[in-house]
């Protein structure tokens, strides 16, 4: 094993150099918010599963919230997102409303899908969040089909989706990959390589290290990037778009990262050792950004404030959602068909 | 519960038996068969180093290596296909589906191939071939990580489909199931995992029969078929019907779902005249309605009653806890059923 699969490898090591233009000041500000918010809300479902207040798999993305803010940033709200069943940030990166997000997990009336879908089933329309999806790789097509819709409607929308390193060895990537080079649909695949898939390191079953360069072969334009740096993440996203934009097809994006908490709520973590986990603490994207941060001028007053007021809103989020009812019995057996 | 009662080949009634749990009992059969069979292996997600996502693989890796129980990546539909081509050579693979539910990824390769092989081959081709991993609902993990599929398994022909209750039947079962030169699928339950039951000591060999069902409590008022986590709820259901209002359930546990082990049902309904088929799957086009039309067609003089089946709602499963609970067929819509059939 060496390259970028092991999970010795941080992410600010990863292979493609991009050139970066400095976010403004406030725009990056605005992104830690977002990133800290994830963090909060997703500790917060940790703390509430433990407690007993959730049942079922959830699977949180802490140590991930820069792909998803990145790419947030970097699309469009009327472009189309699907992602996996780890899905509580790109939801809340796209702007779902926390209360409504926790709501949902603790299967409430008041979530987003009337407490039905649950956790791995993360979905917002409003903001292009088309589907969050339990079976590995099931989304990936589903984003092709929402690129191929919109090349056929003549209309400049983009579809985005994500995905784990765990998903490459799906059939259904390989096919995706296939037709939509060939038809140069306006799509961007996303790796989340947070090389981990469940309990098994992705060295252990990849016959392939970089795993950006998988979709080569089928024509497709990749790199792989440090995907725990939001400009980074936001740099490699809008060049995929605007590429999609212009007719150019498909780009894959391998981003490096890493997921500091269990694969889901109760993991033990057996499979994996402290001093790992402390070494990638050390680039984990909150920290990297607040660094930027302070080091372009923002004051440490100015992020603890920000925090403060993401903590609050936090609190009430969870609030809202234990105070929710449940839903009505009848809930049970309606949505089966759209009537 | 009643004891069990003993299997073809059961252990001399002198071995003095001992409590384990359901994940024990998968885990010896496994073992046990390995130690016994060199072409025994298993394929499947993290069943090798980590010991599978239920810890049913445990310790596996450590006994037999790692060319015998071996880390997938997550390509169902390449590694079930790849087990029909080890079986279709000699090999005996076992391979563990995490959630019983990416059967459907793997469509393909299990109902188009596996289950077609021997008859299109004109027999020239078997396939001893295990798909087994645990289904259902009760842990609030929603629409795709909670279904029943033994329904969509029992609908092709060419592969047996069992679903046990009990360790005993477990372990018993699946070395049967691992002998056995068909493809046949092993259906576990999340709910049934940590239970516990009765069963003669490791390395004390003894198989149940494949096909065989077994009447795990007696009663002369009514025959309830079921099978898999329904039986323990359905024996809640019988316990509480005798204290409550004095009516004495039969259950009946199929153990297989096919072949059906029709003789031991009707056995049953001639003497209580009634019968009820209760499962988690869907009741729509379900196992419960081949019990019932079976009933119809080879045995409608033994009804003193209309026969009904019992399955889940025909919704996808959801998360929420008071709308999981209200969908699945357990013990008080088992009740109410007994009752609405005893009152009728
Ligand atoms: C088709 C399918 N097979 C197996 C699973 C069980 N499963 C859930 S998550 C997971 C690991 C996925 O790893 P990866 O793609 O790297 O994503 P990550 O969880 O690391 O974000 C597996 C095997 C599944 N959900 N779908
Ligand atoms: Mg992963």
């Amino acid at each position: 094993m060496s390259a970028s699969i092991s999970p010795q490898i941080l992410p600010s090591e990863a292979e493609t150099r991009l050139e970066v233009q400095p976010l403004p000041l406030d725009r990056l500000q605005q992104m830690y918010r977002t990133m800290f918010l994830i963090r909060r809300v997703e500790e917060s479902l940790l703390q509430a599963a433990e407690e007993g207040k959730i049942g079922g798999a959830m699977h949180t993305a802490i140590g991930m919230e820069a792909n998803a803010v990145g790419a947030a940033h970097a699309t469009r709200p009327d472009d189309y997102v699907t992602c996996t069943y780890r899905g509580h940030h790109h939801a809340l990166a796209r702007g779902m409303d926390p209360g409504q997000a926790i709501a949902e997990v603790m299967g409430r009336a008041t979530g987003f899908a009337k407490g039905k879908g649950g956790s791995m089933h993360f979905v917002d329309p409003e903001h292009g969040l088309m589907g969050a999806n339990g079976v590995v790789a099931a989304q990936v097509p589903h984003a092709a089909g929402m690129a191929l819709a919109a090349q056929l409607r003549g209309e400049d929308r983009v579809a985005l989706t994500f995905f784990g390193d765990g998903a490459l060895y799906q059939g259904v990537m390989h096919e995706t990959f296939n037709m939509a080079a060939k038809w140069k649909l306006p799509i961007v695949f996303y790796l989340e390589n947070n090389r981990y898939s469940e309990m098994t390191p992705i060295w252990r079953t990849s016959s392939v290290e970089a795993l950006y360069r998988f979709p080569r072969a089928y024509g497709i334009e990749s790199m792989q990037i440090d995907g725990n740096d939001v400009e980074v993440v936001y740099t490699a996203v809008a060049q995929a778009v605007e590429r999609a934009r212009a007719g150019e097809g498909p780009t894959f994006i391998e981003a490096l990262t890493y997921r500091l908490a269990g694969h889901m709520a109760g993991d033990l973590e057996t499979y994996r050792t402290e001093e790992e986990k402390a070494l990638q603490r050390q680039h984990e994207p909150l920290m990297v950004l607040r660094n930027k941060l302070l080091e372009r001028g923002a004051r440490p007053e100015e992020l603890e404030a920000i925090q403060a007021q993401v903590e609050e809103e936090v609190q009430a989020a969870v609030a809202f959602a234990e105070e929710s009812p449940w839903p009505d019995i009848a809930q049970a057996y309606t949505d089966v068909f759209y009537l | 519960m009643t004891a069990p009662v003993m299997a073809q080949a059961a252990p001399e009634a002198a071995v003095q038996m001992r409590k384990t749990t359901y994940i024990q009992a998968v885990n010896e059969a496994l073992r046990e068969e390995m130690r016994r069979d060199e072409s025994v292996f298993i394929l499947g997600e993290d069943v090798a180093h980590y010991g599978g996502l239920f810890r049913v693989t445990r310790g596996l890796l450590d006994e037999f290596g790692p060319q015998r129980v071996i880390d997938t990546p997550i390509s169902e539909q390449g590694f079930m296909g790849m087990a029909l081509g080890a079986a279709a050579v000699g090999m005996r693979p076992v391979v563990e589906l995490m959630y019983m539910d990416f059967t459907l990824v793997a469509a393909d390769q299990i109902f188009n191939q596996i289950a077609k092989y021997h008859y299109m081959t004109g027999g020239l081709i078997h396939l001893p071939i295990v798909v087994r991993g645990q289904q259902g609902g009760g842990k609030r993990y929603g629409s795709q990580h909670s279904q029943c599929v033994e329904g969509l398994y029992a609908h092709f022909p060419g592969i047996r489909v069992v679903v046990p209750a009990t360790p005993y039947d477990a372990k018993g079962l699946l070395k049967s199931a691992i002998r056995d030169d068909n493809p046949v699928v092993f259906l576990e339950h999340k709910m049934l995992y940590f239970t516990r039951g009765e069963a003669p000591p490791a390395e004390v060999e003894y198989t149940v029969p494949i096909g065989l069902a077994d009447v795990k409590r007696t009663g002369q008022d009514l025959t309830l078929v079921t099978y898999g986590y329904c039986l323990l709820q359905a024996l809640e259901a019988a316990d509480a019907l005798a204290a409550r209002y004095g009516i004495q359930v039969e259950v009946v546990d199929l153990r297989t779902v096919n072949p059906m082990d029709t003789d031991t049902i009707w056995e049953s309904v001639a003497k209580t005249g009634r019968l009820l088929a209760v499962h988690e799957s869907y009741a729509n086009c379900g196992v419960g309605a081949e019990v019932v039309a079976r009933a119809y067609e080879e045995a409608p003089h033994l009804l003193r009653a209309p026969a009904r089946r019992l399955g889940m709602a025909p919704v996808s499963i959801p998360v929420s806890k008071p709308l999981e609970d209200e969908i699945l067929p357990w013990k008080q819509q088992i009740m109410a059923a007994v009752l609405e059939m005893m009152r009728a």
